[in-house]
């Protein structure tokens, strides 16, 4: 049998004397798709952002793509496409600019990257409004263009955390055809919506107050 | 992982490009150091400054411009999640250390030559000393760039990023402002300038940018971390 794609057991993570995830585990093979559901407050955010390298669990195993986090956290960047709460794009910058500047810190240059984000831009029917600063688009162009960032580099993990926010229903089907089920992609996606989300679901993660996985 | 000249290169043009854009922070600095210059000219009551005193009123001028420099090198990082899309990006993270060090290297610079020819306009007699000036500039803008890039990384996670800035970076940039005035002061001497212990201070100015530049780029990696 082949090694998961995302392997957990015994996940914590603290701020503080605040405890976020506690115990949580659950092992996704590779082309699954994860839905992560729960209260405001339940640590699904904390959750992606540990899978994202981009947080450091308290304790417990964690095993992304191979890698050991954190300890291995290096040979995962650039095999992950994390889509949160901010776009993670520079405002004074525009899109096309913004799309470059990712697209070259993961090492895609030239006409490559230049092909990649044109396709990227049309798929999400931001092409028009690529030269804008992103400061002068709307909140949903704005998510348009982050799910262009999230998948840029062609990562082999989704972490998507809510991406429907502030998308219209146009914004969400583009969306839906660049991070959506299908493909060899694995996805964690954490959602309030698990009517929209769950019938793509491989596998569901319902956390409680605290960040107890409730069922798995 | 993607090459590091790439990393610094791309951080560095993205840093660039929007200062161009925005004008946020050089324009300030100059404007601040120029209006300290007049400040100078008319409080002091002296139309031509020599030795010590010109030294002094060049660096205090030019440290302070600075550090409005330094207190925005990474509030877009902050703010716009930079600090986030470098961290997931398979980088050496220190090539971000060396991108923001650059730049601020580069508005120093550009300050520089906007700012000492007025210095010059406004206290000294001969434009001699300008460019054996122009080395100490250097040496010294190094050293500020390594150690303001250094302390805003860090102090751009705190609500009182403004006041912990100069906090903590002016009692580390006291031996460079040191060195950088004991350079300076010869170099403004009345008749000409003087080569007493240049070498030296130079020396010390060099050492000094070294040491910090290593340490930024020994600890920035852990900096970034949660």
């Amino acid at each position: 049998m082949s090694e998961a794609a995302v392997a957990v057991a015994g996940l914590r993570r603290d701020y503080g004397e605040r405890t976020a995830l506690d115990g949580v585990g659950f092992e996704l093979a590779a082309g699954e798709s994860l839905v992560v559901l729960g209260p405001n407050g339940a640590g699904k955010t904390t959750l992606l952002r540990i899978l994202a390298t981009l947080l450091r669990p308290s304790s417990g195993e964690v095993r992304v793509l191979g890698s050991r986090l954190p300890g291995e956290a290096w040979k995962l960047r650039g095999r992950v496409g994390f889509l949160g709460h901010e776009p993670l794009l520079y405002r004074d910058l525009s899109g096309r600019e913004n799309l470059r500047f990712h697209a070259r810190l993961h090492g895609v240059r030239g006409g490559r990257a230049e092909a990649r984000i044109e396709a990227l831009l049309a798929a999400i029917g931001m092409e028009r409004r690529a030269d804008q600063r992103v400061a002068e688009l709307s909140a949903g162009m704005r998510q348009r263009l982050a799910v262009c960032r999230c998948v840029l580099h062609e990562p082999q993990l989704l972490l998507l955390d809510e991406p429907d926010s502030h998308l219209d229903a146009e914004g969400r089907e583009l969306a839906r055809a660049l991070i959506g089920p299908g493909g060899s992609r694995t996805r964690v996606l954490v959602t309030h919506d698990p009517e929209r989300a769950l019938p793509d679901a491989d596998q569901v993660l319902r956390l409680g107050i605290g960040g107890r996985a409730v069922t798995a | 992982m993607t090459p590091s000249r790439l990393a610094f290169a791309t951080i560095l043009a993205k840093d660039l490009r929007a200062e161009l854009r925005t004008l946020q922070s050089l324009p300030a600095m100059a404007l601040f150091a120029v209006t300290t210059f007049v400040i100078f000219r008319f409080g002091l009551d002296r139309t031509s400054l020599s030795g010590s005193l010109a030294a002094g009123v060049l660096w205090a001028t030019l440290l302070f411009a600075a550090v409005l420099g330094i207190n925005r090198l990474f509030v877009a990082e902050r703010e716009e999640g930079g600090f986030d899309a470098i961290r997931l990006a398979p980088i050496d993270r220190t090539a971000l250390f060396a991108a923001k060090a650059a730049a601020l290297l580069v508005y120093l610079l550009v300050l520089e030559l906007i700012v000492v020819p007025v210095f010059a306009l406004f206290f000294l007699d001969s434009a001699a000393a300008l460019p054996p000036l122009a080395a100490v500039l250097l040496l010294a803008d190094l050293g500020l760039a390594a150690t303001g890039t250094l302390i805003s990384s860090m102090a751009v996670h705190s609500r009182a990023r403004d006041l912990l800035t100069p906090l903590v970076l002016l009692p580390l940039v006291v031996p460079l402002m040191i060195a950088a005035t004991g350079a300076t002061e010869p170099l403004l001497t009345l008749g000409g300038p003087a080569y007493d212990r240049f070498g030296t201070w130079l020396a010390v100015l060099g050492l000094y940018d070294l040491v910090f530049l290593l340490v930024g780029y020994a600890v920035f990696d852990f900096l970034l971390e949660d």
